[in-house]
């Protein structure tokens, strides 16, 4: 019993940092339609900027370790909302397909950039937050744990805020909902996507520091596996549905641990894939999703 | 003789002939020449799926895997049983390397099938994760499989192939897909490409072209893995992971969807970049990765596309 609380705590901390992600990939999809490849990679210099951040504040301590988290999800920001108005906003109106290639090349510029920049081999993350281990009746808790799952809930609390209670939240809405409709409204879609790039790539910054803090070995490649489960989960969840996101990679993280802490444990990576596809078959708009029929 | 037929049968003899005087040539070129030949066969067929229909498979090295392996397993396995101790004579080799090769598109077919028929359903973006993923499942599933050598992958496969092989599957390829496309029952994956809702609306039953056209297309990716299985000597699931699918689509791609003729040029010079900028070997994914989306920013229909009037999908 005291096993599977366990490995439930791990899934939910790993389920956690998924969510975190799959919110970036469904709010680009809810706006743009598109799935943004280039997330995984953003996720991955959220990483590094956490690394090298790392280095100029003392180790351990709550104050350097938050102030990390900061400058890490604004760096990002700036990236996402750069990719953004350098390769997307020019194929604006362009078939779907132009569009994923691009964020195809845009995710592979970013590793290789990343390959030359901090060189292919993994190094070490370092120690941000100060380090506990807590023994609740025969469970341990790990401080990085705790705070993966404290953060990504306050992060996931003040999104809904920005979505449902901010003027430019409801400019999202508006644009996920009709895009040209809401440009009649008078809403700036190039400012509301490029925010939403903006917010996606802040919390993607913020998923992959706190991935660093419970696998500290980071190298340009990490991001791939992360963000194609992630995406994953923003299926799952049903895509462009932000709660459904957050259930989706808590969903798939918790799954994810308990198969690998089996037997079939090498099967661990195919396990996503084979949710994906039976999602895609039996319920293809997701847990939380709707279906939309679509008209000539 | 009809005028395709003929082309394929020069291209044969052609194939033939230059095999009798490849001793002549520096294995360097050959060993290039193999390896544009795989990646062509690799482009024309994902052409197929991509281009001609108008799906977005992203799966394409998952059953390029499925040809390698099966094929290998064949000449491997079964190889020493009939051919004996003394490895057979030229011809016995030849016939059971054919054998394997056809079975590896074979078995690559049957994957296709299994794919498709669930996932073709699906559209766009969707479709490609779900390829995607399926690819990434036959990747991890070969890890997994100690038969077939787990993750160290399979090792000492006999080098059949030559570029008679090599050639003579380009020809066949390239000969299969231009008059399957051009036939009457062709039209039908330009007509569910253009427009699908239309296509259904005159009769085309769509997801049939649909199935049809992946399991075609995995069929030469099959035969291309069995190639390059038997090229390479050694093969590794981590060899056909999702890099391996997303550089055939970049091939098909930058040849402009649907043309074959812009694909087999695609696939020559992106498979002779590498070779080229060798000196700046670090940069080289770099450079690879910044000229895909300038391509797609400034040429959207693709570099060697150059017929005007008609709009990428």
């Amino acid at each position: 019993m005291s096993e599977f609380l366990q490995q439930l705590l791990n899934g939910l901390s790993l389920g956690a940092i998924y969510a975190l992600i799959a919110l970036g990939y469904t709010m680009v999809y809810g706006v743009l339609r598109f799935i943004n490849f280039a997330h995984s990679d953003v996720f991955m210099v959220g990483a590094f900027l956490g690394y090298y951040l790392g280095k100029l504040v003392p180790a351990g301590t709550w104050w350097g370790g938050l102030a990390v988290l900061a400058g890490a999800m604004i760096g990002c920001a700036v990236l996402g909302m750069t990719i953004e108005r350098l390769a997307y906003r020019p194929l604006r109106g362009a078939p779907t397909l132009n569009v994923l290639i691009t964020a195809i090349g845009v995710s592979l510029l970013l590793e290789s950039t990343g390959q030359v920049v901090f060189g292919a081999a993994p190094r070490n993350f370092p120690v941000l937050f100060p380090v506990r281990n807590f023994a609740v009746g025969g469970l341990i808790l790990g401080s990085n744990q705790l705070i993966v799952i404290a953060v990504a809930v306050v992060l996931m609390i003040a999104l809904q805020l920005v979505v449902y209670r901010t003027k430019i939240g409801t400019a999202m809405r508006a644009v996920a909902l009709n895009p040209k409709a809401a440009v009649l409204m008078g809403v700036n879609n190039d400012v509301v996507i490029a925010f939403t790039f903006g917010l996606g790539s802040a919390l993607a910054a913020a998923g992959g520091i706190l991935y660093a803090l419970n696998y500290p070995s980071i190298d340009p490649l990490m991001g791939v596996m992360p963000g194609l489960k992630a995406f994953v989960a923003a299926i799952l969840g049903g895509i462009g549905n932000i709660p459904g996101a957050a259930l989706g990679g808590l969903i798939l993280g918790t799954v994810e641990t308990f198969v690998g802490g089996s037997q079939w444990s090498t099967y661990k990576d195919a396990i996503a894939f084979a949710i994906l596809i039976v999602i895609l078959l039996f319920r293809p708009a997701g847990l939380l999703g709707r279906f939309t029929v679509e008209k000539v | 003789m009809p005028k395709p037929h003929l082309a394929l049968l020069a291209a044969l003899l052609a194939a033939y002939g230059l095999q009798q005087y490849a001793d002549h040539f520096d294995p360097y070129y050959l060993d290039v020449l193999t390896g544009v030949g795989i990646n062509v066969i690799l482009a024309v067929s994902l052409n197929l799926v991509n281009g001609y229909t108008g799906q977005f498979s992203l799966g394409h090295a998952g059953f390029m895997s499925v040809g390698a392996y099966l094929s290998a397993a064949v000449t491997l396995l079964l190889g020493p049983r009939l051919l004996g101790d003394d490895g057979g004579t030229a011809f016995q080799q030849g016939a059971l390397f054919l054998a394997a090769l056809l079975a590896g598109g074979l078995a690559a077919a049957g994957a296709g099938l299994l794919v498709g028929v669930p996932s073709l359903r699906l559209r766009g973006d969707y479709l490609a994760l779900v390829t995607l993923g399926f690819g990434e499942i036959i990747r991890v599933t070969f890890q997994n499989v100690e038969f077939l050598g787990g993750a160290l992958g399979l090792n000492g496969i006999p080098p059949y192939t030559t570029i008679f092989w090599v050639l003579a599957f380009v020809a066949i390829t390239v000969f299969v897909i231009t008059c399957l496309v051009h036939s009457t029952y062709g039209r039908g994956f330009l007509a569910t490409h253009d427009d699908e809702i239309a296509a259904a609306a005159v009769g085309l039953n769509t997801t049939r072209y649909k199935i049809v056209a992946f399991v075609i297309g995995a069929f030469f990716a099959g035969i291309a893995g069995g190639l390059y299985g038997h090229f390479k000597l050694t093969i590794t699931p981590t060899g056909f992971d999702f890099t391996k699918s997303i550089e055939i689509v970049v091939m098909v791609i930058l040849g402009g969807m649907g043309n074959t003729v812009g694909v087999i040029l695609a696939a020559i010079l992106l498979t002779l970049l590498p070779e080229v900028l060798r000196p700046v070997a670090e940069y080289r994914t770099v450079l690879y990765s910044f000229l895909l989306i300038v391509l797609m920013l400034a040429r959207p229909q693709g570099l060697l596309n150059f017929r005007f009037g008609r709009a990428a999908p």
